[in-house]
Formats: C-alpha cells, structure tokens, sequence
C-alpha cells in the first residue's frame, strides 16, 4: 500500500502575491479557485465571512487555477483580475467576478472593469495581448505541483485542507493551525 | 491477484477506448505512460481527476507521456463522460471481464466492483516506476505523476 501524500504549497506566499489580511498574521489561508466555478462562487461568501470574523489574525491569498477545458471564460476572468492587479485594483475585480459568475464573456468583463473603475482600454489591450497568461499560468503550475485536486483547493498554513470549506470547519481548521503556530 | 510494483515490468493489456479503439500498452512502448485508474466516470465536482488531468495534459506531453483513464465503465458511458468533460485523452473500459486488468495491476476492489483510484507511471521500457494508491475519496492531484516524470528525464539526463 502506497503511503499517503500530505500535499504542500511548494510555491511560498510572497510579494508576488495578492495578498489581504496582515502579512504577520499568525494563520495564511491561500485559495486557488476559478471564477467562473461554481463551488468557487459558493465559497466566496464564506471566505469573506472568515476574513472578516478573523480580521488581523488571518491573511488570505489568491492563486489562479482557471479549468478553462470546462470553463471557457475562466482563463480571461482570472486573466482580468491580473488586470486590475497591475493597476492596483485586484481585489474590487475579484469581488465582482464572483458577484457576476453567471456571465463573463468578454463584453461582461470589460463592463466590469469600467464598474470597478479600471482603465478599460489597457485592460482590453491587456487581454488582446495576453499580457497576464504566464502569470495565470504560473499560478496554475504552482498549483499543479501543490496537488490542487480541484476548486477550490484551499491551504492552511501550507498544507492542503481536504475537509469541507463550509463555514464551521474552516474556522475551527484556521483557529487549530493558528493554535499549532503558536505554541511552536 | 498479482501486485504490479515498482521496478516490474507494467502487465500488458488491450482495452477498447470510448470511440472503438484498441490500445494495447505493449504498442505505446518508446515513450513514458501514466495509467490513471479511476473508481467511475460522472464523478460530480469541478475539476475532477480526469477534469483535472485533462486541463494538465500539455504538462504530461512535454514529457513525450501518454495518459490513458482506466475503468470499469464500458464504452457508452466513456463516450458520454469524455465529450461531457471535453477530454482529449483516451478512457479504457476496463468491462468485460470487469475489472481483469486492475485485478492484474493489484488495484480492484472487489467490495466495491470498481478500481481502486490509483496511478501508475511505466518508463519507455514499459517498467513501473512509481505507483501510487490515493485514498478512494481523494482526488490525487497531478503532483506526484510530475514528480515522477522529472524523475525519469532527469535520470535519462545523467
């Protein structure tokens, strides 16, 4: 019988990141999702539930995995995120994406960018260009490589959760690494 | 029940792909392959396991690997399954009779009558050189088939 594997983010939280919550935050929750995934879209409200109830306690990180074989529009939504990143807006543009699953062809995109107040002729130029696919790309290799089975595949504190992600068993895995860091 | 481990030679097979083919392992010698059993197709997550490898398939041919899904679901239910998925690598049926080469790989389980989930990657000379028996309910990722497949283009390097 084959040992069983404990994956590991392989690829650690930095600057390169997009990064909330205090960077000395005794717990690091990192996701990597898809916005045009359904059980994605169904823990978005639940991370921002953490989020908030845990404030400077917990950051939270976001990595690309679009499952563009399926989602034909999750590669220029994350491509698009990247987007409102590289003018300083990652976040508001997460936030909408996930508010707008249910269409994200590129019109819908673009009037997201305008709604969030972005550039929208540099995100169009950007998206034509491909300017952000090797980032999205390097996302998903970081998460291939990390034994992301799926998405949303979240880490806690560098390990994979393969637990549920409703709102009681993720607070009680964060509060149990958040208790394992400190009596390290 | 034989065991099929690392360092063996993979048990050669023949099986029927979802669009009539026959595979047989012995012809797909020369080049590195990743067998991907499965319990069953239509399993209901985003990004399953063929889901999944199929999104990491460019990353397995970089290698030269081919990656073929092995299980107990017969031809039809491969055929509606793989164009559901959009998946571009061929799914065995490992049907009639059910479940012979799991049985010859080590890996059915006969309370279940379905493989177990298990990966096998079998080097250009057809030698078994990493196996790995996930948890049935967990989706094993991709990770560890890189890993190996590094494994094998750095050894053939030195």
């Amino acid at each position: 019988m084959s040992k069983a594997r404990v994956p590991r983010l392989t690829v650690p939280v930095s600057d390169h990141d997009h990064t909330s919550g205090a960077a000395a935050a005794p717990v690091t929750l990192v996701e990597y999702g898809d916005y045009e995934c359904p059980h994605c879209g169904r823990a978005f409200p639940i991370v921002q539930e953490v989020r908030r109830r845990l404030g400077d306690r917990l950051r939270f990180v976001f990595r690309n995995f679009p499952l563009s074989q399926i989602h034909e529009h999750a590669e220029h939504a994350a491509e698009v995120a990247e987007a409102a990143a590289a003018q300083g807006k990652f976040w508001p543009m997460h936030d909408w994406l996930f508010r707008h699953q249910d269409t994200l062809d590129d019109d819908a995109l673009l009037a997201g960018a305008r709604e969030v107040g972005l550039d929208v002729e540099r995100v169009r130029r950007e998206l034509v260009e491909g300017t952000h696919r090797a980032r999205v790309r390097d996302d998903f290799m970081s998460g291939i490589k990390s034994g992301v089975n799926g998405t949303p595949t979240f880490y806690i504190n560098g390990v994979r959760h393969d637990a549920d992600f409703d709102i009681a068993t993720l607070l009680a895995a964060i509060e149990q690494a958040g208790l394992a860091q400190a009596t390290r | 029940m034989s065991s099929a481990l690392q360092g063996e030679a993979a048990p050669d097979f023949e099986l029927v792909t979802a669009d009539r083919r026959r595979i047989a392992l012995r012809d797909l010698r020369g080049a590195p392959v990743i067998l991907a059993f499965y319990p069953a197709d239509w399993s209901p997550v985003c990004g399953d396991q063929m889901g999944l490898y199929n999104e990491v398939l460019p990353e397995f041919e970089r290698y030269g690997a081919r990656l073929l899904g092995i299980s107990v679901d017969g031809i039809w239910c491969h055929r509606a399954f793989a164009e559901n998925r959009k998946l571009r690598f061929p799914l065995l049926a490992d049907f009639e009779p059910k479940g012979a080469v799991a049985k010859r790989y080590g890996v059915y389980r006969e309370q279940d009558g379905t493989t177990e989930r298990a990966l096998f990657v079998i080097d250009a000379d057809g030698i078994i050189r990493w196996r790995y028996v996930s948890p049935i309910d967990v989706n094993p990722g991709a990770d560890g088939i890189l890993e190996a497949l590094d494994a094998l283009t750095a050894e053939a390097a030195t």
